[in-house]
């Protein structure tokens, strides 16, 4: 059995990847991104830009028509198709996709019974990864019992339940309210900086990626590929004087023109 | 920002929603039963036309050992037929499920079986098959499809993300199956066990019905004909209200069992307060 343990060092890159769907849709064209051992990196860019398409390669739903995607670090090497991404990766998508029919704990639990890891061993993790989200109390509660807020925070403990070296978020706090969105942002922040597991968060939010990010990637749509990054060096933890800050309000300012400048060259291209 | 969760109340007014859904059909019926025993009184219509309520409750009580042998054999029909449809419907669609070449190969006859008429079938099934296994058959036949189409339709109706997640994770095929698809496929199953319920009733009489007219046979629906083939009018309406009672009475039941199964987490089986 795979050691679920497998530590924070993994990098990913992802080059020269093409991804075009049988539609004849080109999802991504000459598409390069280096992940580098825990680090927060936001994929920013328009709908429909390939965001969430980069993540599920990654994640190895998909396969790239052209190109690599290939891992290195502890994780297992040379085994991209096989079973060693499976403890490797944590992802959480737009919606909480939940099973409605289990409960919390049964659905946190979820990826550990599904590698046969049960009993006492898997009940401990389960409840920590309940911890991590603030979420103690809820095991036997069922999913249409919590708030949105609360079912993205179930789905964020299933994701580092089997304490992953990769954690991919797709547009996670999108559906959300205001309040509720800032206040995960800043949960995600710390549990971030507790564990130390390299994040990519794909948003469509200049907002949201200035916020969390080290690192953030603006992307072009049609074909997707990177427009250009930026890098943040405001020191962590971020709180609401970040959100109010001058810094914050420059980077702000400079994504948001990147991301245009990108989104209209993207449709003229 | 730990909010509560909901906890689903029952205020007064659902309280008295809930008794007037009892109350209302119960009040229907009482006025249906007197305007027929009007009718049959006011108009003197004799019984071998149509009898009063009054005297089916008599010939009811009067033939009751004779009757209460009838409706357990057709009970017994419908039970086996409806467990043999859930079984095989269910089991034909993961197998479906499982294999599109499968699919593609079978669920054409599985369609024409359903579409071709039980009433034209029994008779050719009680030439071939003893009389018992022939009522059985066309009780299976006219349940499983409901069974079938509606399981079909759930395991094909899983979340896509949670596919995805499950694959990642590398969930294997049986998993897969168990941890998702079946859980995901179980309201659907459930109401298509609601449908084949009554179906296997219909398909069990239309049996009984097509054997009777060989003299061959023993549920309600042979009491019925048989009843009026003597123009016993009376008995044949006593046969009637309990084959109508036991379609009320399964329909009941499994409506029931699919609230106990689906409360905790299904939108259908959750009370709202408006």
């Amino acid at each position: 059995m795979a050691d679920l343990q497998s530590g924070g060092d993994v990098s990913v890159s992802l080059q020269g990847v093409n991804k075009t769907f049988a539609s004849g849709v080109v999802a991504l064209d000459g598409f390069n991104l280096d992940l580098r051992p825990g680090e927060f990196v936001s994929l920013l860019g328009p709908s429909g830009c390939g965001k969430s398409t980069a993540l599920r390669l990654i994640a190895g739903l998909m396969e790239p028509t052209r190109g690599t995607v290939s891992w290195s670090g502890s994780g297992k090497p040379g085994d991209r198709h096989g079973s060693g991404r499976h403890g490797e990766i944590g992802f959480v998508f737009q919606e909480p996709t939940l099973m409605p029919w289990a409960t919390v704990a049964g659905n946190i639990n979820l990826p550990l019974s599904l590698r046969r890891i049960d009993g006492g061993k898997a009940t401990e993790r389960v409840a920590a990864a309940l911890r991590q989200v603030g979420l103690d109390g809820f095991e036997l509660a069922y999913p249409r019992e919590l708030s949105g807020g609360m079912k993205m925070r179930v789905s964020i403990a299933r994701a580092l339940v089997t304490e992953p070296a990769l954690l991919l978020m797709d547009e996670p706090f999108a559906a959300l309210d205001e309040v509720t969105r800032f206040k995960l942002n800043d949960d995600l922040i710390a549990l971030w900086r507790a564990v130390k597991r390299t994040v990519v968060f794909v948003t469509h939010s200049v907002f949201e990626s200035v916020y969390l990010s080290e690192r953030i990637v603006v992307m072009t749509s049609r074909p997707g590929r990177v427009f250009t990054e930026f890098k943040t060096d405001a020191p962590y933890p971020r709180d609401r004087h970040f959100r109010t800050s001058a810094d914050y309000a420059a980077l702000c300012r400079q994504v948001s023109e990147a991301l245009a400048d990108a989104t209209s060259k993207g449709a003229g291209a | 920002m730990n909010g509560e969760p909901v906890e689903a109340a029952m205020p007064a007014r659902n309280r008295a929603e809930a008794a007037l859904r009892l109350l209302l059909p119960i009040v229907v019926l009482a006025l249906g039963v007197l305007v027929w025993d009007l009718i049959v009184r006011l108009r003197e219509i004799p019984p071998y036309v149509l009898p009063g309520p009054g005297l089916v409750f008599r010939t009811l009580v009067a033939d009751w050992g004779l009757l209460f042998d009838s409706l357990l054999v057709t009970l017994k029909t419908t039970l086996q037929g409806f467990l043999l449809a859930v079984a095989g419907g269910v089991g034909l669609a993961v197998l479906f499920n499982q294999s599109r070449l499968i699919e593609y190969s079978f669920y054409p006859y599985a369609v024409i079986l359903q579409v071709t008429p039980i009433v034209a079938i029994a008779p050719l099934l009680l030439v071939w098959l003893p009389q018992e296994a022939a009522v059985l058959a066309c009780a299976w036949i006219v349940a499983f499809f409901p069974v079938l189409a509606n399981t079909t339709l759930g395991l094909n109706s899983v979340d896509h993300n949670l596919a995805d997640l499950f694959r990642l994770y590398g969930a294997s095929r049986w998993q897969v199956l168990r941890r998702l698809k079946l859980p995901a496929a179980l309201p659907y199953i459930l109401g298509g066990l609601k449908i084949a319920g009554g179906l296997s009733l219909i398909g069990a009489v239309v049996a009984e019905m097509a054997a009777s007219s060989a003299g061959a046979g023993s549920g309600l629906a042979y009491r019925i004909a048989e009843s009026g083939y003597r123009l016993n009018i009376p008995r044949m309406f006593a046969a009637l209200v309990l084959l109508s009672l036991a379609g009320i009475v399964i329909y009941f039941a499994l409506a029931l069992f699919s609230h106990l199964l689906l409360r905790r987490w299904h939108e259908s089986a959750i009370a709202r307060d408006m």
